[in-house]
């Protein structure tokens, strides 16, 4: 799959307006895929967000919507019940773990649990570095 | 502010947020921007040194305010700085920071590449795929050539962990869809199609996209993936929905792997070892029945990923074309999706089946469904989805089901969406015409296209109903009396008007006869729309008026008359003006048989590939409508479709033309993409394949290199000796051509019994036609004879004619042969495009058998002016600004010939330094990429 979103993830901020105005604009019942431009859209709206991928001619409509899915699940059970909020007030941590699911636009690894125990990890070893400087800033 | 805060909160950044989001308008929002931003520059360019902590922070902020919309153009100093911070927070806000604002100053990149290079090597798993993330998302050139060589190595290297394969397969992918010349292959490649076995389902996951991607380039190099992908596949299909754990997705067992295995198998043809091929069917079959089951889940996301991987085995299917069986229960099972609830489905049921109504064994199949697709067409809801059905329509009319079909198109037309209203017309002219039998049903067609749509009809459109009655005369009588009733409606589409027009002033003899249409009530009828029309129309109409005073003398005074009007004479517009004063000066002195000749009905029109059906492809971008999609379909009526209705060329054979024989008119897309009747019948015309090969001398000396020069320009010398001079002068214009060949007698004496000749193998005749007259057999010393040739490039080609000439001079005979450089590439359009189009066509056509590559040693100076002048000569667009790197050349430019149009893309890279080219071609057939490459390449 050579869906782009690397881009995308800007893209939903930012860049495309015409985009998400059509998107926004389609009905509840309406198919989640439509063209646009060269490329493929297919989105799902969870509550207040709009989750949109950028997929080529061949790549499967269907597997990608479960890519969105599978995502939200992440957001999820990282943040437990996650909302909008949550996004906005760690978009970083949304783009760490979007960065191990997803790289390059193909998927990376599908495993819920091998997902979040990285990101998990890293957590844990940004703790401890912590932990270390708050010590030496005692001792000096 | 959220109670949740993962991690570390920066608490600076969440008070930021906070603010921007509790501000009451734009303006505010901006104000507090500037604000902060003042504030990040200062605490930057300040004295104090920054701690890890606090830089973290500011290129996080900015980080915020570039995602919201605001330009940042500093802070990429202090990203870098972070890089090579060992706290792991800090490091990953770095390089997140470098990826989403990627910067092209080299100093930087040097910088970053530095930081990268050394968490490559740090062997700490984390860092590792840090910096693997972000020369995955950055994927830029220049992080290509630095890494590149390295990746592979990290990919298989037996320590690496697990995580960092995966981020590494991935890495490499992304640098080689960027730069597929700086990933070098060897020995690696052979251990990552093993990583196809590897035991950790991630780790197989991406590596097959890895995979998927190399083996389209170098198909040979990774065919074992073949049977590994299915011996993979199959243990996942036949697993029970608990066996592979995490991997297991709402009862289903790896789908994103599986849909991942079967787009690889689509990258090679059905496999050879009966084993192998048995095992996949097996799995294909099971995946089948498995749709029939009833689900495990009443989850949406149960039956999205079974029907995901449903749908890529349904591709696979139709990819292979070989199997009938499954091809049929393929079909079958799209039709029940067809009606299914999921409007998704539905669109995707629709969207699938397109593709299987070009497959032989599925045509019928498909055919089946029609009911269901009209009905789609009249009740979904949703444009897209109503599209698709459009297309499906489309992809399953032949001849049986055409009139159903264009008339369901036509009532829809009446409420369709502007959007796709265009091409609405363009497929319903194009059934219209390909599978007319009753040429008045055609001429109806077209006239309620123009009635229901007429804005949306282009003028191809409407000259191609011209050209065709213009060519069939069982029509003319029938199209004159339609459009004249047609022309009564108070309020008619300019486009009719100029239909009409034009066959009025054509055919309105037929229909004069009787009083209800006389020459003076046509003549009122056109002139009435006449003030509403825009110039170019006026013009038609103009030229309509004179030639009925060829057709009608009667009415000859009221045409003069209105010729003469103030309104015409002194028109504002010159156009109008000068046809005018030019046809009313016609009109006072030519004697009647003068006006009789100059007002001749027009000739029949050459018959070349529908313009109509050029501008849909062009409308879908190459390689939709292909021509491999036409032959097939062809071959499925001529397989099922019963007794066919001879296609309609009777009648122009009988036209005093002297192309007329080669034509079939009308027939021309439905005419089997077999040979064409085999020309030169007439004993005027110069029997071009008479097997005369006996006779013929060898090639000239020296004649390739003449031959070679010529590829790229159309005129000058091909042979000289001493005695004889030939010269070239040729035009093309799409898939017709003329060739103005000069035969110079350089000595005073006569030649005598010159006989020049054309030759096309027996692999060329049926691709290209040439026809010339012959020439006087006599050549005054010192005189120079032209001879005309006409060419038609019926389909791709590879060789070149051979032009033999025999003449005796003196009292010898003399006996040459030259090649004539009529070369595919004359066919060439040139098409220009954006940067952007020209990657998506050019990853559009990444079938291994699309591309053909070829690195050669320069012949001549590397200058980039001469070569710019090559490419276009070669008859491409020059594309400048696309490549990214500007030392390349690349183009694009559609291939004329009768039976189909070939997208061409081409791109050449040199290298100066060691003095050679690289030039990549193509196309969507492998001929022709092949072709192409070997005539460009001979040029540098």
């Amino acid at each position: 799959m050579t869906c782009r979103q690397g881009k995308l993830r800007l893209q939903k901020w930012y860049i495309t307006r015409e985009l998400v105005q059509t998107v926004l604009a389609r009905k509840p019942k309406m198919c989640s895929f439509l063209e646009w431009r060269d490329l493929k859209i297919v989105y799902k709206r969870y509550a207040s967000l709009y989750f949109c991928c950028a997929i080529e001619d061949q790549d499967n409509e269907l597997i990608t919507l479960e890519i969105i899915h599978r995502y939200v699940e992440l957001l999820d059970k990282y943040f437990g019940s996650v909302c909008e909020l949550d996004i906005i007030f760690n978009f970083e941590k949304a783009y760490f773990i979007l960065d191990e699911f997803l790289l390059g636009g193909e998927v990376q690894e599908t495993s819920k649990k091998n997902v979040l125990k990285a990101i998990e990890q890293a957590d844990l070893l940004q703790e401890k570095t912590e932990t270390i400087s708050v010590l030496s800033n005692i001792k000096s | 502010m959220p109670a949740v805060s993962k991690g570390d909160g920066m608490r600076g950044l969440a008070v930021f947020i906070s603010d921007i989001r509790n501000c009451k308008s734009k303006e505010a929002e901006i104000k507090r921007i500037n604000k902060e931003l003042a504030n990040i520059r200062s605490k930057f360019k300040g004295d104090k040194a920054l701690d890890g902590y606090s830089k973290k922070k500011y290129v996080c902020k900015l980080l915020f305010i570039f995602l919201l919309g605001h330009d940042i153009d500093f802070g990429h100093m202090e990203a870098v700085n972070l890089l090579s911070s060992n706290k792991y927070t800090e490091k990953q806000i770095g390089y997140l920071f470098i990826s989403v604002l990627v910067n092209s100053n080299s100093e930087l990149i040097r910088l970053i590449n530095n930081a990268i290079k050394n968490d490559l090597a740090s062997r700490n798993p984390t860092f590792m795929c840090l910096a693997l993330h972000c020369i995955a998302n950055v994927g830029s050139r220049e992080m290509g050539e630095a890494f590149a060589a390295d990746i592979p190595r990290i990919l298989v290297a037996g320590d690496s962990m697990d995580s960092v394969k995966q981020s590494a397969a991935l890495c490499l992918l992304r640098l080689y869809k960027a730069s597929p010349d700086l990933v070098p292959m060897g020995e690696w490649t052979a251990r990552v199609v093993h990583l196809l076995n590897d035991q950790h389902m991630g780790v197989v996951t991406a590596a097959v996209s890895l995979i998927t991607c190399l083996c389209k380039k170098n198909p040979d190099d990774f065919k074992t993936c073949v049977s590994l992908a299915v011996s993979r596949l199959s243990r996942i299909v036949s697993s029970a929905s608990t066996d592979l754990q995490d991997y297991t997705y709402y009862f289903v067992p790896a789908p994103w792997l599986s849909v991942k295995l079967l787009r690889l198998l689509q990258c090679y043809p059905p496999p050879e070892d009966a084993a192998v091929k048995g095992r996949l069917v097996e799995c294909l079959e099971t995946v089948l029945n498995k749709a029939q089951e009833p689900p495990k889940s009443k989850k949406v996301q149960h039956s999205n990923a079974k029907n995901a991987i449903l749908f890529e085995t349904i591709s696979l299917i139709i990819h292979y074309d070989s199997e009938p069986n499954l091809l049929v229960r393929a079909c079958n099972q799209l039709g029940q999706f067809l009606q299914h609830r999921e409007t998704n489905l539905r669109y995707l049921a629709l969207e699938s089946m397109c593709t299987l109504a070009s497959s032989e064994f599925s045509h019928e199949a498909v055919k089946t469904h029609i009911e269901t697709v009209i009905n789609a067409l009249k009740t979904e809801r949703d444009v897209s989805v109503r599209q698709r059905a459009v297309d499906l329509l489309y992809a399953m009319c032949d001849r049986s089901n055409a009139p159903q079909i264009v008339a369901e198109m036509l009532s829809y037309l009446e409420t369709a969406d502007y959007s796709i209203r265009e091409e609405i017309v363009l497929k319903v002219a194009i059934l219209a015409e390909k599978y007319a039998v009753d040429y008045t049903w055609y001429v109806d067609t077209i006239l309620n296209l123009i009635r229901i749509a007429g804005d949306y009809v282009s003028e191809e459109v409407w000259y191609r109903v011209i050209q065709i009655v213009i060519n069939r005369d069982d029509v003319q009588g029938y199209a004159a009396k339609t459009v004249f009733e047609a022309l009564q409606a108070p309020a008619c589409h300019e486009n009719l008007v100029k239909v009409g027009g034009y066959i009025l002033g054509e055919f309105g003899n037929l229909i004069a006869g009787d009083p209800r249409s006389s020459p003076l009530i046509q003549f009122h009828l056109l002139h009435s729309k006449f003030h509403l029309c825009s110039v170019p129309t006026r013009a038609l109409l103009l030229s309509t008026y004179i030639k009925f005073v060829n057709l009608f003398p009667e009415v000859k005074p009221t045409i003069q008359d209105v010729l003469r009007s103030d309104s015409q004479l002194r028109n504002a517009d010159v156009e109008l003006q000068q046809r005018a004063v030019e046809y009313l000066r016609l009109s006072t002195v030519a004697s009647t048989d003068i006006l009789a000749t100059v007002l001749e009905e027009m000739p029949p029109f050459p018959e070349r590939e529908s313009s109509i059906l050029a501008k849909l492809k062009k409308k879908k971008g190459p390689g939709t409508v292909t021509d491999l999609e036409d032959t097939k379909r062809d071959r499925s009526v001529d397989v099922n479709g019963g007794p066919e209705p001879a296609p309609a060329s009777t009648s122009a054979v009988s036209t005093p033309s002297p192309s007329a024989d080669l034509l079939g008119l009308g027939a021309a897309p439905t005419a089997p993409a077999g040979p064409p009747p085999s020309s030169g019948g007439s004993g005027l015309l110069v029997d071009v394949f008479s097997d005369s090969a006996s006779v013929v001398a060898p090639l000239a000396p020296g004649s390739e290199d003449n031959f070679a020069r010529f590829v790229c320009k159309n005129n000058g010398v091909l042979f000289e000796n001493q005695l004889l001079q030939i010269g070239l002068k040729s035009e093309f214009r799409q898939n017709l051509g003329r060739m103005f060949i000069f035969y110079g007698n350089k000595t005073s004496t006569q030649f005598l019994n010159f006989t020049p000749t054309l030759i096309c193998s027996d692999d060329l005749q049926p691709n290209l036609n040439l026809q010339t007259k012959p020439v006087d057999p006599t050549v005054e010393g010192g005189a120079q004879v032209q001879q005309v040739v006409n060419i038609e490039c019926v389909s791709d080609f590879t060789e070149a004619p051979v032009l033999n000439i025999q003449f005796r001079y003196g009292g010898t005979f003399q006996n040459v042969s030259v090649q004539l450089p009529i070369t595919l590439n004359k066919f060439f359009q040139p098409t220009e495009m954006a940067s952007q189009d020209f990657f998506q066509r050019w990853k559009q056509l990444s079938n291994p058998q699309q591309e053909v590559q070829n690195i050669f040693k320069a012949k001549h100076p590397m200058d980039t002016e001469v070569t710019k002048a090559k490419i276009i000569g070669f008859g491409s667009a020059l594309l400048e600004e696309v490549d990214p790197n500007p030392a390349n050349f690349v183009g694009a430019g559609i291939i004329h010939t009768k039976t189909t149009q070939i997208g061409c893309l081409l791109r050449l890279e040199p290298n100066l330094q060691a003095q050679m080219y690289r030039l990549t071609l193509r196309t969507s057939k492998e001929a022709v990429s092949q072709r192409l490459c070997e005539l460009l390449s001979a040029q540098f």
